[in-house]
């Protein structure tokens, strides 16, 4: 007699779908063919038996992996390059560290950032200080430490002025320019105009100032760029400066910084193509940005060090966040609806970007539009409008992918806590990097006065 | 709750409702139910049916079998009679 007992067979909720056989679909059909069983090869449902739901997982080997493209990029097409990892972008130690060891330095915008940088072991003279908030004691500890000081506005160089005035060093500084590269709105809130001449006002105020030294100039023209050609045009403004300064004071400018912006291959809301099809390539960015300035016409010994301050392009590939069903239900209006145990208190970048989510286990060619909502009790919790996913379960596991940038600094702690975020390193094993919050990650920073303390209801 | 008699399902869960044209796919878990709908099964039998078969609790089926007669009633697939 035989002791086989017969396997019960996967259970999908029941569905019908009608056929509407020649009407255009203008969202396309489904895209997902495979489950995201594993990220490097780690299965997802081990990582979340042990780290809970929802979780956030970075693979160490794709910020390795995308790093080394980029730098590949433009060092095959210049011959000094050098990185500075955006901490903003994704300030945990553990991404920062891999950065640091591919050798990218460190690009801080904060004094608690800067504070970071220190911390992580980042020597003083190789850390950016950008931004528009720099207190009197981060200015002076950032000229003590060496590091380069983006000057972003004339009240921060009245500032330094009058600092230096007192100081035994130099301030190595830069100044950030903005400017009129064809994309509109323009980026004009951060650093000092190009076309009005208020840079070369501040630029002649540095150099007539003997405690300063001018080392760089900077420029960020936007973020999630979406056309190379507006880099040409940056690249050829700071080069314009460049060579003016050249000109009237011999002095030769150490390097260019054209900061970040390049787009990740995530889909932006309300794009009718998606990420994949329209981002520029590393290699685009690369191409307009070097043949720029190597045909501007330096000297091949005086040929400024290219500075890059790339964040989303260089992590949002490396994070994933891995999550649950928490509950099916059809609306009012026919849709159905699938509540995720993740909202857009953890998952900040859901407001721009039309995310990708797959399911984590198989599943049959069956589909169905969905709105895809959070589980915070707020309507503007939606992490997907209408996507198309294979039929989910309640329990079951899914993963969104490229959520690398932002969302681990952006993050809100709104109605729930937290989650756990994982990195897994180039041999597979799994690491914390850093631990959920629990209740007491907030009550300890509260106090409650006496009189409030009693109550009876 | 019965399925309007004159429904076509074929084994790979195609529907075709004869009296007004409309088509449906389904899947596996849709076909089964309205194979035993078409049987005369009573809405036990059909849960019975499908916890026999599928790795799935009691309380998933009884929703989703809710949910999923309702569904077919806003797509005209059951019949009026005995209501």
């Amino acid at each position: 007699m035989s002791t086989e007992t017969k396997e019960k067979l996967r259970y999908e909720r029941p569905m019908i779908r009608k056929m509407n056989a020649g009407l255009m679909n203008k969202f396309g059909t489904r895209t997902e063919y495979q489950p995201t069983s594993h990220i490097d090869t780690v299965p997802v449902k081990r990582i979340i038996e042990q780290y809970g739901s929802p979780c956030f997982v970075i693979s160490e080997r794709t910020i390795r992996k995308t790093y080394q493209s980029a730098l590949r990029a433009f060092k095959t097409r210049y011959p000094k390059v050098q990185f500075a990892w955006s901490y903003k972008t994704n300030y945990l130690d553990a991404v920062c560290k891999v950065f640091h060891q591919e050798g990218a330095w460190a690009e801080v915008v904060s004094g608690f950032e800067y504070e970071k940088a220190i911390r992580n072991g980042v020597p003083g003279n190789k850390i950016l200080f950008n931004g528009p908030d720099k207190t009197i004691a981060e200015l002076k500890q950032a000229i003590e430490n060496e590091s380069t000081i983006h000057i972003d506005h004339f009240d921060e160089l009245y500032d330094l002025i009058e600092i230096v005035e007192t100081s035994k060093k130099k301030a190595k500084v830069a100044i950030r320019v903005n400017m009129d590269v064809g994309v509109y709105p323009l980026w004009d809130r951060f650093g000092f105009n190009y076309e009005s001449y208020q840079a070369w006002n501040a630029i002649t105020k540095i150099m007539n100032c003997e405690k300063m030294e001018l080392v760089g100039l900077h420029t960020h023209i936007g973020t999630f760029m979406l056309t190379a050609g507006a880099y040409g045009i940056a690249a050829s403004k700071l080069c314009d400066l460049a060579m003016n300064i050249k000109a009237k004071w011999n002095k030769s400018i150490q390097y260019i910084d054209m900061g970040g912006g390049f787009a990740s291959t995530n889909t932006l809301r309300g794009s009718y193509l998606p990420g994949n099809d329209i981002s520029p390539s590393f290699d685009d960015y690369a191409e307009v940005i070097t043949s720029t300035i190597l045909n501007y016409g330096f000297k091949q010994e005086e040929l400024p060090l290219l500075m890059l301050e790339s964040g989303r392009a260089l992590i949002d590939d490396a994070g994933y966040l891995v999550g649950s069903v928490l509950a099916n239900k059809r609306l009012a209006d026919g849709r159905r609806a699938t509540i995720m145990d993740f909202g857009v208190n953890i998952l900040f970048t859901a407001f721009w970007y039309e995310h990708k989510i797959s399911p984590a286990q198989e599943f049959t060619h069956h589909s169905e539009d969905m709105v895809v909502y959070g589980p915070l009790c707020m309507n503007i919790d939606k992490v997907r409008e209408s996507v198309n996913l294979p039929l989910l379960n309640r329990g079951d596991h899914v993963v969104v992918h490229k959520v690398g940038a932002y969302n681990m600094t952006q993050w809100m702690q709104f109605i729930a806590m937290r989650p756990n975020v994982v990195m897994i390193d180039m041999k597979g094993e799994v690491h914390l990097i850093r631990k959920n919050e629990t209740i007491e990650t907030l009550t300890d920073l509260e106090s409650i006065p006496a009189h409030l303390n009693a109550f009876k209801l | 709750m019965k399925i309007l008699t004159n429904i076509a399902v074929s084994e790979s869960g195609y529907l075709f409702n004869p009296t007004n044209g409309d088509s449906f796919s389904s899947n596996l878990v849709a076909t089964d139910i309205i194979t035993l709908m078409k049987q005369n099964k009573t809405s036990d039998e059909i849960k019975k049916a499908l916890q026999a078969k599928y790795d799935v609790e009691k309380s998933t089926i009884e929703r989703d079998y809710d949910e999923f007669i309702q569904e077919l009633g806003d797509n005209y697939l059951l019949s009026t009679d005995g209501k």
